[in-house]
């Protein structure tokens, strides 16, 4: 086990890339620690697998360093950094029954029998499987051959990392729950470095206790949970995590004041000198519907149980408002305010700190 | 549901029925009638029952050609599924040298038998054959029209020349039928080269492997030009083939009853021996699936 660096990383499919346009991953320096639990969240095609396979050396990258503790492997091949990965679709040896196909990963280190047998029994266990142990894979269902992907990438105890390529698409929403648990339960007891890319943030939030959101390439992102929540670093981030995500308006910030067609919306922050796109963005959980403020076109209403979702327009824009529970929705025309300490300014899409007031 | 019966819908299969009759059923059945009957010509035919079939299952001549036909059959099986195999796994897996491999090991595919013989008659000769006179030429003593073991070994190099092609290709098109990620899982799970073609490769490969192998047997077990042609059944009979022997029977000799009754027989064997493959192989298959 070790702690994972990426320095300078940076990848591209084309054999001469000219411009970073070319790039599937943009430059980046990343550390992931030992024994963090990494979710690793964004919408397909942003580079997370590409990623996650100069992780464990199914990719060379084009540019830079991947560090194992202190140990150089850029060019390792995968068999050497003693990594596991489950993939997206399930992969399993169709000759060979569960328990062999558990215990292929220790056999091929030439581990001893009983210790092997030891550990398949109590992946088995884990993942559901011991009363399968003894059939074909080949005849399983696509959830059943997953669940055994996903057991021989968990059955080395001594890898230095667990790479999750959106491993649970192909099983139905309960078994998601409980295996998604399980893998938590498995990280609490051996540590293992795991990295569990998904585009969905729910898995993202219970699994992980760190959230790295990338974007086109770059990680914009990355914090806990709550940081993502409360302070987006990109408009990306903002717009991606929450249901709804977050609502975002082109605007003039002067001060603590920004103004967005005509209105003026206070701010919990002073800022100045901003250039480039200026923007602000508000989380639907941080508006309110009352009869101050902005003027608040009502579309539609949702009810998602603890809360209704109120979808309307603002300023000209469609604008989402979180209603907690027992609050009646106000007639046709309302107004919505911002609470002001929750209300973050992007310029070009990146989040600005603001200054004291 | 009501079903209309007509029966003058049965005149809609006749079409089937008489091409099937000209094409198979009234040529099978010539010979099943010369197999019974003695003839000198002229259509006149004396009834002759089973006597051509006990002749020809206790002809020695009969059991030496088959004899030489099984080893043929299980020589060259031995060298093209391994080989074709081999050349499959080394063969580019994409790009333009992939095309390139897939054009030239088609080409002997393409060339008429005939003309295989030809190639390889002329290139085996130690006057002016390329092969045979370099051989000479370095005091390798070969001479596929003296020696028994040499018109062996040349017919045995000119089948594979001819047909491991047809399982290198056949085994490529199963490879390429693999995903990426099964490869990559093995890497992962540091997987040795030999694993990934017992658990991977080749479990992916025995569908056209199957194939490839009843081809090569049903093909190798009916042989007849090409070797007819370079060694013409010679030296002596050493290379002489059931359908070489056959065919020297039936015409060289005009013993039609005698060579009918072969045909019967050579034409089970075949059928069986296919039928076995088959049932084995998929039963092996089914085994699996368990």
């Amino acid at each position: 086990m070790a702690k994972i660096t990426l320095s300078n990383l940076a990848h591209s499919y084309l054999p001469q890339p000219k411009g970073e346009q070319d790039y599937a991953l943009k430059k980046l320096d990343h550390v992931w620690e030992d024994g963090g639990a990494y979710a690793l969240l964004g919408s397909s095609g942003c580079g997370k697998t590409t990623l996650l396979n100069i992780i464990s050396g199914l990719l060379k990258p084009s540019e830079g360093r991947v560090l194992f503790g202190d140990r150089d492997v850029t060019h390792a091949e995968t068999a050497e950094r003693n990594i596991a990965q489950v993939f997206q679709f399930p992969v399993v040896y169709d000759t060979m029954t569960v328990r062999q196909n558990l215990a292929f990963p220790l056999r091929n280190r030439g581990m001893a029998a009983p210790v092997i047998a030891r550990r398949v029994d109590q992946i088995a266990r884990m993942i559901g499987m011991e009363a399968m142990l003894d059939r074909k894979a080949r005849g399983l269902t696509a959830d059943a051959k997953q669940k055994i992907s996903l057991g021989r990438g968990m059955v080395r105890e001594d890898v230095n990392a667990i790479l999750f390529d959106e491993p649970l698409t192909v099983i139905d929403p309960l078994m998601k729950w409980e295996l998604r648990t399980q893998l938590k339960t498995l990280h609490r007891e051996f540590g293992h470095t795991m990295i569990y890319v998904t585009h969905d943030q729910t898995e993202a939030l219970t699994f992980a206790d760190k959230v790295v959101v990338m974007y086109d390439g770059r990680v914009v992102q990355m914090g806990m949970p709550a940081e993502l929540f409360e302070k987006p670093a990109h408009t990306f981030v903002g717009y991606f995590i929450g249901s709804p995500g977050m609502n975002i308006f082109d605007a003039e910030v002067e001060g603590n004041v920004a103004t967005v067609a005509g209105h003026q919306v206070p701010l919990g922050a002073a800022y100045s000198g901003l250039s480039g796109r200026v923007q602000i963005g508000i989380r639907p959980e941080y508006s309110l519907l009352g009869d101050q403020g902005l003027p608040f076109a009502i579309r539609r209403v949702e009810d998602v149980g603890r809360h209704r979702i109120v979808r309307g327009e603002a300023l000209g824009k469609p604008m989402n408002v979180i209603l907690p529970e027992g609050m009646p929705v106000p007639a046709s025309d309302a107004r919505v305010q911002f609470l002001a300490d929750r209300v973050n300014v992007y310029a070009d899409d990146w989040r600005v700190e603001g200054g004291a007031l | 549901m009501e079903k209309t019966l007509n029966n003058k819908a049965w005149f809609l299969v006749l079409p089937v029925l008489l091409l099937v009759a000209f094409s198979a059923i009234i040529p099978l059945m010539t010979v099943v009638n010369y197999s019974v009957n003695d003839t000198f010509g002229d259509n006149q035919f004396f009834w002759a029952g089973l006597e051509w079939f006990q002749e020809m299952v206790t002809s020695d001549r009969l059991h030496e050609a088959l004899g030489r036909q099984v080893i043929f059959s299980a020589v060259i099986l031995a060298i093209e599924v391994p080989l074709g195999i081999y050349i499959a796994l080394n063969m580019p897996k994409g790009g333009v040298w992939s095309s390139v491999c897939l054009v030239l090991m088609a080409l002997p595919l393409l060339i008429p038998f005939n003309v295989v013989g030809t190639i390889w008659q002329i290139f085996g000769r130690v006057d002016i054959g390329l092969l045979g006179h370099t051989l000479a030429a370095i005091g390798i003593d070969y001479n596929y029209t003296n020696d028994p073991v040499d018109a062996w070994i040349t017919v045995i190099v000119m089948d594979v020349w001819h047909w491991t092609s047809l399982v290198a290709l056949l085994c490529y098109a199963g490879l390429q039928s693999i995903p990426n990620a099964y490869y990559q899982a093995a890497k992962v799970d540091q997987a040795s080269r030999w694993s990934i073609f017992r658990y991977i490769e080749l479990p992916k490969m025995r569908g056209v492997l199957l194939i490839a192998v009843l081809l090569r047997f049903m093909d190798s077990f009916m042989i007849y030009t090409e070797p007819f042609v370079v060694t013409g059944g010679g030296p002596g009979n050493s290379t002489t083939f059931l359908s070489i022997d056959l065919v020297k029977m039936a015409i060289g000799q005009f013993d039609l009853g005698p060579a009918a009754a072969f045909s019967i027989m050579y034409f089970l064997v075949i059928q069986l021996v296919s039928w076995v493959f088959y049932t084995v192989m998929t039963n092996l298959d089914k085994e699996e699936a368990k």
